[in-house]
């Protein structure tokens, strides 16, 4: 009987093991990804690093402000474009559709879900790019830039928005919805004024869930966002117009310069990738907090 | 849904009754008869008509993108899918001559090595953090705390972006572990992506088998692992394969972590330590290094045939799954 | 306590506490081999926590405690390997769980764990555990069904005969009746009176006249103040029921109260 508890034992350990893994893969990519990234913030200077604005290898020049502002600007634009879209069609689903059409609905949502992001990328190029270029005819709009980036991206989190947002929306106990109809409410009013604030924390988890993916996109940036290290300003006096400047973002930053990158130049492109984690983390922390806080609320 | 039409009826019964308290001259009259008056009901369900019909429209909207993406990307890749196509290797050039069988080849190698490193970890993890870590309930002690720490170790990885896991593989992998561009420094970095993939889905299965059949076995002299290994993981395989297929479906699909382990050779890889490029890599360079657009849409048409027969897979396990719980 | 034969599981002192709570206060009974004993009591008196004992199942409660010793066949449990002791006392539950595998898989399922290879050997003892169960001439053609087919009643005997496969001395049933209908729980019952042949079996049971009936020995278990459970009455069943000692078996047995 001995022999069946020492095997007992062992694959307990060895599972055990298996469950660190995460973290000690976490452990590990920040523990390379920070090393590697030392020399350019002991040279450089963490300041001038992440709020200079000039990128510019062969001059060793690395302040990556502007790639940070690419990515606000560009998860800004994903944001605004996407979330209504999302939402609308995350409450379609969970209380409108009947159940014919949210089976057609819902999977092709979940298809989108699962396309790489190289063939958004495609799309933007050879569809959205030329279009932006010949519907706005103004000077310096080459079609690359913010706006079919934000457009893209918010392609990409749609899905992803809207099935999380819809799953929350159905958690809603359905007293809630009773007691709202029972006072006279349109279903309308039922769902702005009952169901959508019961579904808040889940619904604000989705968005943030969003952003990270967003802020994280890389190749399908790369593709449409024109990849210019100039500082995004407007093309004329119409500020809006700043999102058709070409941008890059950190993520694109670290891509395409990455494969030839060599000494500090290639630490400058690991601290942008510590930048870029330790936003995700920021943003992964304040998701798992506002979804834990419903459990209370 | 049957939630539709109960309250639709419920509404309309209940205007009925307003109507009836609204005539009955019982209730004196108050000043703030306006709440119940026609013209109010009539405006609220005007205004749920104009919004209704917007999210209809957000709804379409997403199907109709969906439509358009797949759509205009399968009917130009359709042009350029032919045997040919699929059977010759790639030739480089500005142009982009040649076809996409070594990418296909370098793709499936990638798939097979990347879920073969992942598997048994992610679901050796499950079966632990299921089986195992659920006596440490209110214990105190060393192992207690290893569990949260993992639990958390497995949110966090879940988060961290392609491009991160690019550039830790090729810290590690490519550089330091010497591996160079190769499958094996990229299927080790996409091992570490799809990891918290296969750990969630495995526990979600684990977690659905019935306490029941874990007593059984336990009641008739068996041990914990023999449980595990014969009751309880035979009974999850469904929705641990669901997990393996998911991790297919992203490893086909994901580029930044093996754009920069990788290369970008477009031969076949010879061995572990060949660099190549999958399809999805070589969507990205047709589009950005040649004007062969035409086959950057072949190549990406085929790879969202590939996501739709992996979606179909999953849909058909996890129906057939609900379908013989529910007898 | 009178016993005209030998004692196959004896209770000294015994007391279960589920952290700070106590679940059982100091029981002291003994079974008799080859008899049916049966356990009535009220709900949530620890009937079945009792039982749970004997074959170390609520060792897999983190927060048990327990005190006091049980004695199978003169060696105390609390001193078995429990993997083992789940062998010698099998147990049969409250809702028939049979795995998701073929009958012949179920019933062979243990012997297997056990060590068991030959598949010659494995088909006689599935054939004789399924005859023991008065299951066989209903499902020898279709041994290699799923164990989920079965009807409720059938299922309960595939459990049945399942736990006489790894063959148990002492067989302890749960309320093993309850979920099934009055026709299915007549064969249960019948099937009962012809296993204690080969077997010592204790049987929790709501039902008294299943216990007046069916049982030779009868325990009856209440709830204290505290909430904890004791033994109140112990003796031959014919005993219990028309000439108890204790008033509050009694009132329990002549419902006075639930």
């Amino acid at each position: 009987m001995n022999k069946a508890y020492i095997a007992d034992r062992a694959v307990r350990v060895i599972l055990l093991f298996a469950a660190l893994l995460s973290i000690i893969i976490v452990f590990m990519i920040g523990l390379f990804i920070f090393k590697e990234s030392l020399p350019a913030f002991r040279e450089v200077g963490a300041t001038s690093l992440i709020l200079g604005s000039t990128w510019r290898p062969s001059q060793e020049q690395y302040g990556i402000l502007t790639m940070i502002v690419g990515s606000l600007l560009v998860t800004v634009g994903a944001i605004v474009l996407g979330v209504p879209l999302a939402l609308g069609a995350a409450i379609l689903l969970a209380e409108i559709a009947p159940g014919r059409v949210r089976g057609i609905i819902r999977p092709a949502v979940e298809l989108l879900a699962g396309i790489p992001s190289v063939v958004y990328g495609l799309f933007g190029m050879v569809v959205l790019v030329p279009f932006i270029r010949a519907v706005i005819p103004v000077k310096g709009n080459f079609g690359f830039g913010l706006l079919s980036a934000s457009m893209v991206l918010a392609i990409m989190i749609l899905p992803t928005i809207t099935n999380i947002a819809e799953d929350a929306i159905r958690a809603v106990p359905k007293e809630y919805k009773e007691g709202s109809f029972a006072l006279g409410s349109t279903h309308l009013q039922t769902i702005v004024h009952t169901i959508l604030p019961a579904a808040r924390s889940g619904i604000v988890a989705a968005i943030i869930l969003g952003i990270g993916r967003a802020i994280g996109e890389t190749m399908a940036m790369i593709m449409v966002i024109g990849n210019a290290v100039e500082f995004p300003l407007p093309l004329n006096a119409n500020p809006l117009t700043l999102f058709l400047r070409s941008a890059r973002t950190l993520t694109g930053n670290i891509a395409v310069e990455i494969n030839y990158a060599t000494g500090i130049h290639a630490s400058a492109l690991f601290a942008t990738g510590v930048v870029l984690f330790i936003l995700i983390i920021i943003v992964n922390s304040t998701a798992r907090i506002l979804v834990r806080g419903e459990h209370y609320g | 849904m049957d939630n539709q039409e109960t309250n639709a009826s419920f509404s309309r019964r209940l205007f009925s009754l307003q109507h009836v308290v609204d005539e009955t001259p019982i209730i004196a009259e108050t000043p703030r008869a306006s709440i119940g008056s026609q013209e109010a009901i009539v405006r609220k369900q005007l205004t749920q008509k104009i919004v209704f019909g917007l999210f209809w429209l957000t709804g379409l909207l997403a199907v109709a993108v969906l439509i358009g993406v797949v759509g205009y990307l399968l009917v130009q890749g359709a042009q350029v899918i032919s045997l040919d196509f699929l059977l010759t290797p790639p030739q480089g050039g500005l142009e982009g001559k040649g076809g996409i069988s070594t990418t296909i080849i370098t793709t499936l190698y990638l798939v097979i090595l990347t879920i073969a490193i992942a598997t048994p970890l992610g679901v050796g993890a499950a079966v632990y953090l299921v089986e195992y870590a659920g006596e440490m309930h209110g214990r105190r002690g060393l192992v207690p705390v290893l569990v949260s720490i993992a639990r958390l170790g497995v949110e966090t990885l879940a988060g961290v972006p392609s491009i991160i896991f690019g550039l830790f593989g090729y810290v590690l992998f490519v550089l330091y572990m010497r591996f160079g561009f190769s499958l094996l420094a990229a299927s080790l970095s996409g091992a570490c992506l799809i990891l918290p993939v296969i750990i969630r889905t495995s526990e979600e299965a684990l977690k659905s088998v019935p306490k029941s059949y874990r007593e059984g076995s336990l009641a008739l002299g068996t041990t914990q692992l023999q449980m595990i290994w014969t009751v309880v993981l035979p009974a999850a395989l469904p929705g641990i394969i669901t997990g393996i297929v998911l991790s297919v479906g992203r490893v086909f699909s994901e580029t930044a972590v093996f754009y920069v382990t990788l290369g970008g050779s477009y031969r076949i890889p010879t061995s572990l330590l060949s660099g190549g490029r999958t399809m999805a890599l070589h969507v990205y360079y047709l589009a950005m290094d040649t004007r062969a657009f035409d086959k950057a849409m072949g190549t990406a048409a085929i790879l969202i045939l590939i996501i739709i027969i992996i979606n179909a897979i999953i849909n058909y396990i996890t129906h057939r799954v609900s379908v013989s719980l529910g007898r | 306590m009178s016993h005209n034969g030998n004692i196959k599981l004896q209770i000294d002192n015994y007391s279960l506490f589920y952290g700070d709570f106590q679940a059982l206060k100091d029981i002291n009974v003994a079974f008799e081999a080859n008899k049916i004993t049966s356990i009535i009591g009220p709900s949530g008196c620890g009937k079945s926590t009792f039982i749970r004992s004997f074959n170390r199942m609520n060792d897999l409660i983190s927060s048990v405690r327990v005190q006091g010793r049980i004695v199978l066949d003169g060696e105390n449990i609390f001193d078995l390997d429990p993997v083992d002791l789940r062998r010698r006392v099998g147990m049969v539950f409250q809702k028939p769980n049979p795995f998701p595998k073929s009958i012949f898989d179920n019933v062979a399922y243990g012997p297997r764990m056990h060590g068991v290879r030959d598949r010659g050997r494995l088909t006689e003892i599935v054939e004789s555990s399924l005859r023991s169960a008065a299951l066989w001439d209903e499902v020898k053609d279709k041994l290699d069904k799923s164990g989920l087919a079965l009807s409720g009643g059938q299922q309960q005997r595939l459990c049945i005969a399942r736990a006489l496969a790894v063959e148990p001395e002492l067989i302890l049933m749960d309320e093993p009746a309850s979920a099934l209908d009055p026709i299915a729980t007549l064969h249960i019952e019948e099937l009962i009176q012809i296993l204690k042949e080969h077997y010592t079996i204790v049987i929790v049971t709501h039902n008294m006249q299943q216990a007046a009936r069916a049982s030779d020995y009868t325990a009856f278990f209440m709830m204290n103040e505290d909430r904890s459970g004791s033994l109140v009455e112990y003796g031959p069943t014919e005993k219990v029921f028309t000439n108890p000692h204790d008033k509050r078996t009694e009132d329990y047995i002549t419902g006075r109260f639930g």
